[in-house]
């Protein structure tokens, strides 16, 4: 039984991360119609903002120290950071350590521009193309924006940590009556789960509760009657496609202490949570939700040595099983509307 | 009246075409006793990097590349000589490689084995490349150094550590410097028993492909001869990022060392997970829960940030190595490129001197002659003590570093501190061990 909960737990972060990716990812094929292959390279960039923050904040000067030596043996440049001299030593350390919380209002606008700026810049002239075509166009993006990313910060990942706080793990099970580390859970990721569930609970209250989420609704379901209104629909779905981009970038930043980031992380996301959009549904935002944590929970229990000892490497298909499965039985997803993507 | 039609013209044209006939069979029969591929016949020598440029490894591929076009420049006479001052052989002397100036020209492997393939083969057939050396991956290696087999050049294999490589995958053209996966296993053993005691039980994880299966097995018979119990060996996919899953049961398993069989992003991220889920702050079976990483590599480490601290692991060379041969190739590598070399870089270093060196003391490029220099070679000078080139696998056998991520860093480099410096004796196996048989080197093969 405590296994069982661990993997659950497991499982829900992972599926946090499908899940806010998805759900971006569902937003701009609903609203936009368009599938995009660049939307991993979005949560890329957003675990770089955090990177980036934490490097202005690292951001030093060099001071010699006669007393010691680099590895040359010429005297050691030591390094202060700006922020330590200027706010001093303990709120200047306590500020960097909180560079990942803090690269959540920094990667805000960031993201906001640069899905504005794709949409704006590139995605809009596929709109009229076969779904292919956009693809493809998306797919090549992501190549870009990895190698970008690759040229400026290397291959290697580089770590990012959570703030002091939340490193070290919570023992579930001593609080559930098991023995001590039979369920334990990293604070970080617990902090991950609460927050993907504000996001997802922020994105729905704005579709379900504003005026500008009710015109987007009402343009997912019937555009034209939308646009017969007099309402510039277009308008409105770019800005979804930035709202979309601000989901996959915080969904990024919050990662970054979880595994370091490198370049080629969004890439590893992309085909998991475009898998979970086909399943929740292609445009469906609960289907993307539901299927997000649901294929992450699955994914987990796959690593279990019991289920691995008797269904060798079924870890490394098990998302794609459930996907041919979902596909052969209910083409349209678990939460799919009728017509989409049946055909 | 003279009605001959010799003429002078007529004549030199007789003489040359007779000539150039009876010396064809000559020349032919010259021709096969010594051609080789790539024979260089110009005033210059191609030698062929082979690392990745892009890809997961693209930042330890450009670490090597520095390397390469450092060994370049010493083999050519330029810089501070490195480590051909340090050198035990005293064969090269700054002019090139038997007098012919060394140029190179690049791969890109990708870390795929396919790329790395078709990466060689081009160095080979397009520039003529007389040597393929570099890569960082081993089934990159066991790919490539195939492909020179049949191809008949020699590949000086860069980091690779998969007992393959010089085990049931070895070939007569191909010769690894760096060390594998049984020595790091011997090396880290006695370590690890002085550190932990006989009496612990360890759970691995293991990267599921060549080199993680050989290490898995290098390493489980070394702690097992200690008298520890494995409670589990856990496969991983090799794409995995996210190793929460793998890393959660082990707590429950009754194992109280977690061994990390993992390379690169592999390594970072497993690693990561199991300092975030608390594993090293935890008491099991009454005593430290303790991680080890059997292959260390810096610029890993740096990946890894402060999660490396205190972790052991082994390690090929180290940059903070204090004999004449490592200050020597810091000093130069350092003052050019303003940064200490890696230790892909380090190997790669040497292998190319070896290659150079080899050719210089047979006096001729030609792969067989050149692989009969490297046979049995004894050397030292190049970082890693007294070393040799064993004739029967074609594996340097040399002190092996056991190394600890280090508690407080005075650099972004200052990563690792070196425990212990494991004697080339104590990690010596026969060349028929069994965790490297089923293979042969077969016969040298001089191409066409």
């Amino acid at each position: 039984m405590d296994a069982i909960l661990l993997q659950i737990l497991n499982g829900l972060d992972k599926g946090s991360a499908y899940a806010l990716i998805a759900l971006g990812l569902t937003l701009i094929f609903g609203t936009l119609g368009v599938v995009n292959f660049a939307h991993g390279a979005l949560f890329m960039i957003g675990a770089f903002c955090a990177v980036t923050l934490s490097k202005i904040l690292n951001a030093s000067y060099e001071v010699i120290d006669e007393t010691k030596a680099d590895f040359l043996g010429n005297p050691l440049k030591v390094k202060l950071t700006y922020v330590e001299s200027w706010f001093g030593p303990e709120t200047g350390a306590a500020i960097i350590d909180w560079a990942v919380p803090l690269a959540i209002l920094f990667s805000i606008p960031i993201m906001i521009a640069i899905g504005f700026i794709m949409e704006r810049g590139l995605i809009k002239h596929f709109y009229k193309r076969p779904h292919a075509d956009q693809i493809l166009v998306t797919f090549g993006l992501a190549i870009v924006l990895q190698e970008v990313i690759k040229a400026i910060y290397g291959a290697n990942p580089i770590p990012t940590g959570a703030p002091a706080v939340f490193r070290g793990s919570f023992d579930f099970g001593v609080l559930l009556g098991y023995e001590a580390n039979a369920i334990i859970y990293p604070y970080w990721r617990m902090v991950y789960f609460a927050f993907s569930a504000l996001i997802i609970g922020g994105v729905f209250a704005f579709l379900q509760f504003t005026t500008f989420g009710m015109v987007v609704r009402a343009g997912m379901a019937d555009r034209e009657t939308v646009e017969l209104l007099g309402i510039n629909i277009d308008r409105r779905f770019t800005i979804m496609f930035g709202v979309a981009a601000a989901v996959a970038g915080l969904a990024g930043v919050m990662y970054a202490p979880i595994n370091s980031p490198n370049y080629h992380m969004g890439m590893d996301f992309l085909v998991l949570s475009f898998v979970v959009v086909v399943v929740g549904g292609m445009g469906s935002l609960p289907g993307a939700v539901l299927a997000g944590f649901m294929l992450g929970i699955l994914e987990s229990f796959a690593s279990m040595n019991e289920v691995k000892n008797i269904f060798p490497g079924i870890d490394q298909i098990i998302i794609y099983l459930v996907a041919i499965i979902i596909i052969l039985t209910r083409p349209r997803g678990l939460m799919g509307r009728k017509g989409v993507m049946e055909d | 009246m003279s009605n001959s039609k010799f003429t002078r013209r007529g004549l030199l044209k007789t003489s040359t075409l007779a000539g150039a006939g009876l010396a064809l069979p000559t020349i032919f029969t010259g021709a096969s006793a010594h051609a080789f591929t790539n024979d260089p016949t110009g005033g210059s020598v191609t030698l062929g990097f082979n690392v990745p440029q892009t890809g997961p490894y693209a930042d330890e591929g450009a670490d090597e590349l520095r390397a390469y076009e450092l060994a370049v420049e010493h083999l050519n006479g330029g810089g501070d000589g490195g480590m051909m001052n340090t050198f035990s052989s005293k064969a090269l002397d700054g002019t090139g490689i038997l007098g012919k100036k060394v140029e190179y020209v690049t791969g890109d492997t990708q870390t795929k084995s396919d790329a790395a393939r078709a990466s060689a083969k081009s160095m080979i057939e397009k520039d003529g490349a007389i040597m393929i050396t570099g890569g960082s991956s081993s089934g990159v290696a066991v790919a490539v150094q195939g492909l020179c087999q049949e191809a008949g050049v020699i590949f000086m294999a860069g980091l690779t550590h998969s007992n393959d490589t010089t085990g049931k995958d070895k070939k007569a053209n191909g010769f690894r410097h760096f060390f594998n996966g049984y020595m790091s296993g011997a090396a880290l053993a006695p370590v690890l028993e002085s550190l932990y005691g006989k009496d612990r039980n360890a759970y691995h994880l293991t990267a599921d492909y060549t080199w993680g299966w050989t290490q898995e097995e290098s390493i489980k018979a070394s702690t097992e001869a200690l008298g520890w119990n494995t409670v589990n060996a856990v496969r991983t996919p090799l794409a995995a990022t996210d190793f929460s899953s793998y890393i959660a049961p082990v707590l429950n398993s009754g194992a109280d060392v977690l061994v990390l069989n993992h390379y690169g992003g592999n390594m970072v991220n497993s690693l990561t997970n199991a300092v975030q889920f608390g594993l090293r702050d935890k008491q099991v079976n009454g005593k430290n829960f303790e991680i080890v990483v059997p292959l260390y590599s810096r610029l890993m480490a740096k990946g890894a940030g402060e999660n490396v601290k205190g972790i052991h692991g082994s390690t090929n060379w180290h940059w903070s190595l204090q004999d004449e041969a490592s200050k020597a190739f810091v000093k130069s590598f350092g003052t050019k490129y303003g940064f200490p070399p890696s230790q892909a870089a380090h190997t790669v270093y040497c292998q190319t001197l070896l290659y150079a060196d080899a050719v210089t003391r047979a006096g001729s490029f030609a792969p067989c002659a050149v692989a009969e220099a490297l046979e049995g070679f004894e050397f030292d000078g190049l970082g890693n003590g007294a070393t040799l080139y064993r004739a029967e696998d074609h594996q340097c056998f040399k002190d092996v570093l056991v190394v600890r991520g280090k508690e407080n860093p005075t650099s972004e480099f200052d990563l690792l501190e070196v425990v212990e410096v494991t004697p080339a004796a104590q990690v010596t196996y026969p060349a028929d061990h069994p965790m490297f048989a089923g293979g042969s080197l077969g016969s040298c093969n001089n191409g066409a």
